[in-house]
């Protein structure tokens, strides 16, 4: 495509109505910003629809999957909307065992938002995606008048494919099974809230916000017949607990003492009186993994980069059924619940 | 982390659960039911179902859980005043977070906040001034909560927005007393609490010499209580040994933050911006007389009430709830009628099952009755 145009075809230096209606100045926005990020593609071909051949997904299963992407600050210590959006997308595709290959990519951009903002989030989708192996090969844009969006609302759909001989679910966990996550928890939620800069607090804490492929990749080929993995996001650690136990009718025990939080995490929690097992991470898994594979497990996901601190937490039991249960360093045990709306800080 | 990872030894724990054990061979036990210790504080509460206490301690003990948390104890009408407020085009209502969710007649402020009411979440009434010194075309009106702990902080604020005329600023004031409170409790005839674990973070303004007429008049130990595991474990030997030893008096477990005297500094801030309410009303307690505060006809331009010029909305509790009976101590949560059906964490009733604080709530959270480790259920 040509793009021999430059930047000057962008007039200003912020996003206006103008370019969200569908006229010559968002085909700019499109070329300028986007286009010139992910890369023009045979697979687009600027079409109404991208096009991928069916060989891509090598007779195994197609995963799909979407979410959207809304964050105050956009741009935040260990990344931006961007990367999020792409990892976000990617990790739901990673922990079902697919190998992603393609990524949409919608914006809702608020009027005024500077394109310098915009071109540095596109670029940073890209890099996540050719991260994650993947390529950003159809989109949208809509420019909404100010007020009616956040600066930038991002959606991404990805599709995948999971080889024939791969089956993770929930649903397979059993009891004896090892739970182990990849990384310390909390860190993301923990970082952003900081970002925020009501609390007053400066921390050197970074959202651990990664695509999560070659970890997984890498815990499969040590642990085989690993039952099921998935990301924790919203809702943290606690959430996945309680639908691994949901899904499978046992009990996900896990011991206080072996979750593994970094102090800055542990801080900000203890200061707003926050539950770090229920904040928001972006490049963590759990995985139920059988126990006699566990330590393989552990070891090839140490050896790369986001498992260094990979661990078990606990263990799957068969009862209570569909609960998650912590036992505390002090050795009482406690109910691990969904979590009701959002975790408000406590008053004292 | 240092200062708080002292305070959850589990080794020490363990000691300190022997001694409560050897004390509690020594005193004579209520006939059909196990010693009942309340613990003042929804902090406390908070950290006996985090670090699951109760399981703990011997089956003969039994943590009743009292009504020191604000939010659970804020009145439906009074969150109606709030939503009131808040509806107000010009206002920005601001608020401490765990306060957004409990319920009045007319839902939530975060039900009003989805309904367009500029409602905020801050995590210090500083932060709401700081928001009308930004928003000088707006009232910014914040929602002063909360027992004598955060009573020096709104009343610092409002001397702060007073000094410097800030004049779009007011606060709604719900300050709760806790010693009048603690006299209803005690002079109710079904009262069966044999001892006090007492607030540490009230404490730590009002001082301790203000409790002495629980063990004077009657005749229940009292020890102020730091939030750690270990010190809740401490206390409640302290209490356990004073019944063990035939006495009762007011102790200061949390000595390293607690004076005897409390901060004289907050109390001044507290006694030049409020004064006595004549009652106060609580959820599930009714109304209490002199257990509350209100602005001082002097800072009459920075109280909300007076300001637009509102008229207290007086709403029944739901038939249905028996808060009171909770938060008396004489039921236990999951005892109550509503538990778990009408009043759920996604459907509260009453205020105890909003808060993290709240027994319900942590009933609810921490334990299916056999995790929480009651014996009675």
């Amino acid at each position: 495509m040509d793009d021999g145009g430059g930047a000057r075809r962008l007039r200003g230096d912020a996003v206006t109505l103008a370019h969200g209606a569908g006229g010559r100045a968002m085909r700019d926005l499109i070329d300028e910003i986007f286009l010139k990020a992910f890369g023009e593609t045979r697979v687009s071909g600027l079409e109404d629809q991208a096009r991928l051949a069916l060989d891509a997904f090598g007779g195994g299963t197609l995963a799909f999957t979407t979410d959207s992407f809304v964050i105050d600050p956009i741009f935040f210590p260990g990344g931006d909307i961007g990367k999020l959006a792409v990892c976000g997308t990617v990790n739901d595709l990673v922990v079902g065992g697919a190998k992603p290959v393609a990524l949409t990519c919608s914006v809702i951009i608020e009027e005024g938002l500077a394109f310098a903002d915009l071109h540095r989030i596109a670029e940073s989708m890209a890099t996540a995606a050719a991260e994650a192996g993947c390529r950003i090969v159809t989109g949208d844009t809509k420019v909404v008048p100010r007020g009616a969006a956040d600066r930038i609302f991002v959606n991404t759909a990805g599709i995948g494919a999971i080889p024939a001989d791969r089956s993770l679910a929930a649903r397979h966990i059993r009891p004896g099974d090892a739970l182990i996550v990849n990384t310390t928890l909390g860190e993301h939620g923990a970082a952003v809230m900081a970002a925020r800069g009501d609390l007053g607090l400066t921390s050197a804490l970074q959202s651990d916000c990664r695509p999560l492929g070659e970890l997984v990749e890498a815990l499969l080929e040590a642990a085989p017949d690993t039952r099921a993995i998935r990301d924790a996001t919203r809702g943290g650690v606690a959430t996945v607990l309680n639908e691994f136990a949901a899904a499978s009718g046992t009990c996900c025990r896990i011991a206080e003492d072996k979750l593994p939080l970094r102090e800055e995490v542990r801080g900000i929690s203890e200061i707003l009186g926050l539950d770090p097992l229920y904040i928001a991470c972006e490049g963590l898994f759990v995985a139920a993994v059988p126990q006699a594979q566990t330590e393989a497990a552990l070891a090839a996901l140490r050896k790369r980069s986001g498992g260094e601190a990979a661990c078990q937490i606990g263990e799957v039991v068969a009862t209570p059924q569909g609960r998650a249960v912590m036992t505390s360093f002090f050795g009482g045990d406690r109910l691990v619940d969904m979590l009701e709306g959002e975790q408000l800080p406590r008053i004292c | 982390m240092k200062y708080a990872d002292e305070f959850r030894d589990p080794v020490l724990a363990r000691k300190v659960l022997n001694r409560i054990e050897r004390t509690l061979g020594r005193i004579p036990m209520p006939e059909g039911r196990p010693l009942h210790i309340m613990e003042v504080c929804g902090g406390h509460t908070h950290s006996i179902f985090r670090y699951g206490l109760q399981k703990l301690v011997p089956d003969s003990i039994e943590f009743v859980h009292g009504p020191g948390c604000p939010v659970c104890v804020l009145p439906m009408g009074r969150v109606d005043d709030c939503v009131t407020l808040a509806e107000q085009p010009q206002v920005i209502f601001t608020t401490f977070g765990d306060a957004m969710r409990v319920p009045g007649s007319k839902g939530s402020l975060i039900e009003a906040k989805a309904r367009g009411a500029d409602v905020r979440m801050v995590y210090s009434p500083l932060d709401a001034l700081e928001l009308a010194r930004r928003h000088p075309e707006r009232e910014v009106v914040f929602f002063a909560l909360g027992f004598e702990t955060t009573m020096p902080s709104t009343a610092l604020t409002l001397l702060q927005a007073a000094e410097e005329g800030v004049e779009n600023f007011s606060m709604i004031c719900q300050h709760i007393t806790i010693i009048p409170t603690l006299k209803a409790l005690l002079s109710d005839p079904q009262c069966l609490i044999d001892g006090f674990i007492g607030p540490g973070h009230v404490s730590m303004v009002i001082g301790n010499r203000g409790y002495g007429f629980i063990p004077d008049d009657y005749g229940k130990p009292f020890v102020v209580a730091g939030f750690e595991p270990l010190d809740l474990l401490q206390s409640l030997w302290m209490v356990l040994e004073q019944m063990a030893e035939g006495r009762a008096s007011v102790e200061n477990q949390y000595a390293r933050v607690v004076p005897e005297d409390g901060n004289t500094a907050a109390l001044r801030a507290m006694a030049e911006v409020y004064e006595d309410r004549e009652s106060c009303d609580w959820r599930g307690l009714g109304a209490i007389d002199r257990s509350g505060v209100r602005i001082r006809a002097a800072y009459a331009d920075f109280d909300a009430e007076r300001k637009f010029g509102l008229v207290p909305a007086d709403v029944a509790d739901p038939a249905i709830c028996q808060c009171g009976e909770v938060v008396r101590g004489q039921l236990k949560p999951h005892m109550c009628r509503a538990f778990g059906k009408e009043c759920t964490p996604a459907t509260p009733l009453g205020a105890l099952m909003v808060s993290s604080e709240g027994a319900c709530a942590a009933y609810h959270q921490y334990g299916a009755t056999d995790l929480v480790g009651t014996r009675d259920g």
